[in-house]
């Protein structure tokens, strides 16, 4: 668990690792990169799942604006830890603007679960399905 | 395992520095314990990333710092800002982002961080050391810093950077760590042509699919040639840190810590093995292209990497005493510029219509005419960002390729070095 808090949302597996910066505009919370698989998907609300975070380091500030902008995703699982995006987060707090759950999870553990599936993170770190 | 902080560590942490280190070390700590690091370790070095405007968020966080007196700690470079400090009207930004884009530069410069304004730090004298320890965002000098020097940093990215700045310390984790820098994936360059791997054109295309391949592993290739240049290796780097989250790779025989294959070699656990095919490389190099049937190219882009002397010296012996017939956009450092000036290089350039942007690039800010279009590079890094963040296609081929479509305004691409 990197940042633990409660949330809910529907299932949003991305196809394919991603860079929020260059890979999500932060204004609308949708997937702008035209070669991404999830190309023009929204992330907002969402409890997204991410094979990977790639590319760039500016990654953490995007995660920030999606907070402060409300259009961040409502949890993020992440297949490995990375502390580009959960920095955002951290900053996010800092700052006194809205913060989403982080959590390190073996995505396999949410085979089956048909995508878009209302999904209920606990503050103990529980993936729960609704 | 819980992070171990020593005395001086928890003073910072308590305030007896100030407010600005004390909100730096709260948010390292933070850090090195999602990373689950168990110490923190002393950097020499840090660059900035955070100076890049993205949201009035990023804005705050650099003017809280400062408020708080906050100054950096070890020597700090700052990467590309979203203006051209030097040709003001180089940007179209509106003049409220601008003025706030203006605030987040300037904040980091009044915390005691050198103007660097690049996001190749390591090609204008900031060169740390094998084996050094440092802090550095942005990720190609993350790639170049690890694979090409020996320094150790980890993905540091935004405000990260700048705490391990304030702070001079970063969490104790991932390639800070000596046995993490083997490499669990060996790429065999062997079969690829030689006149290929010594053309420029190649690398942002192996880094393209390498990037792809290994994501985030530590990866070694052999079969490169010794000669391998600087840029080549930037170029490399860029590109991988962009299609994965590349920090480190090693060249058997041209990086420092991969004399042999043995030396880099992980020591435990599985190693994968790949023979790099000519059908790998034209995959990846038709990723890099997303406007494949178009015939006339609306703008050129190269300097992503930052461009290098070296590479300029290439570009003025293209240009010389010919016209670009389409805007042509060099990105580079403003010390780079100086230099050219210096050189007394930069009149050739602007007569040929090279159009030199400093302090950014066109990607990261509005630069390219609004109109959209096709846009040609050599740079993998622009080709892999272009399309999301300018909104043009790209065009990809060799630094040659971009002068004579720039020329014609028509795509010229050598293709016969691709087909073996």
């Amino acid at each position: 668990m990197l940042i633990p808090g409660n949330a809910e949302g529907g299932l949003l597996r991305l196809q394919a690792p991603i860079s929020l910066w260059g890979g999500v505009d932060p204004g609308s919370g949708v997937v702008i990169d035209p070669r991404h698989p999830d190309h023009g998907a929204s992330i907002t609300g969402t409890v997204l799942a991410m094979p990977g975070a790639i590319g760039s380091s500016s990654s953490s500030a995007i995660m920030l604006e999606l907070l402060r902008e409300g259009t961040a995703p409502a949890a993020v699982l992440m297949a490995h830890s990375d502390a580009i995006l959960a920095l955002g987060v951290v900053v996010s707090i800092e700052l006194g603007y809205p913060a989403c759950p982080v959590l390190e999870v073996e995505l396999s553990a949410l085979d089956g679960v048909p995508e878009g599936a209302l999904l209920r993170i606990t503050s103990e770190g529980q993936v729960l399905r609704l | 395992m819980t992070l171990h902080l020593t005395t001086e560590d928890q003073a910072l942490l308590a305030g007896d520095h100030g407010e600005a280190v004390s909100l730096a070390m709260r948010i390292l700590v933070s850090a090195a314990e999602l990373l689950s690091a168990q110490a923190l370790i002393r950097v020499t070095s840090a660059h900035i990333d955070g100076c890049l405007y993205h949201g009035d968020g990023g804005v705050e966080f650099a003017e809280k710092l400062v408020a708080a007196g906050g100054q950096v700690a070890v020597p700090t470079t700052l990467n590309v800002g979203a203006l051209d400090l030097l040709h003001p009207d180089t940007v179209r930004a509106d003049p409220l982002k601008a003025a706030m884009a203006r605030r987040q530069m300037d904040a980091y410069v009044s915390m005691g961080a050198e103007p660097t304004f690049t996001c190749a730090p390591y090609q204008i004298g900031h060169e740390p050391g094998l084996g050094e320890q440092v802090a550095w965002g942005e990720s190609n000098a993350i790639a170049f810093a690890n694979s090409v020097l020996g320094a150790r940093t980890e993905r540091y990215g935004d405000f990260l950077d700048a705490c391990c700045a304030l702070t001079g310390r970063a969490p104790l984790h991932g390639l800070h760590i000596e046995q993490n820098r083997q490499a669990k994936v060996v790429v065999d360059a062997t079969n690829v042509p030689d006149a290929l791997k010594d053309q420029d054109v190649f690398y942002p295309v192996l880094g393209t699919w390498l990037g792809l391949e290994v994501g985030r592993e530590v990866s070694v290739i052999v079969g490169l040639p010794s000669k391998v240049t600087r840029d080549q290796l930037k170029a490399l780097g860029a590109s991988a840190a962009s299609t994965g989250a590349v920090a480190l790779f090693h060249v058997v025989g041209v990086t420092p810590e991969a004399p042999s294959l043995d030396a880099v070699m992980s020591k435990g656990g599985s190693v994968r093995r790949i023979t790099l095919t000519a059908d790998m490389v034209r995959r990846a190099l038709r990723r890099l292209t997303t406007a494949d049937a178009v015939e006339r190219i609306d703008a050129v882009a190269v300097g992503s990497p930052h461009f290098s002397i070296t590479e300029f010296e290439a570009l003025l012996n293209l240009v010389r005493g010919r016209c670009m017939a389409v805007p042509f956009y060099a990105c580079t450092a403003r010390a780079t510029l100086r230099e050219l000036e210096e050189r007394g290089d930069l009149l050739a350039l602007h007569e040929a219509g090279i159009k030199i942007v400093a302090d950014t690039c066109v990607v990261v800010t509005p630069i390219l005419r609004e109109s959209g279009g096709v846009l040609m590079t050599n740079s993998g890094k622009f080709a892999h960002y272009g399309p999301s963040k300018t909104g043009y296609e790209v065009v990809y081929g060799s630094l040659e390729d971009c002068v004579e479509s720039a020329v014609t305004g028509l795509v010229a691409r050598t293709e016969e070095i691709w087909s073996w």
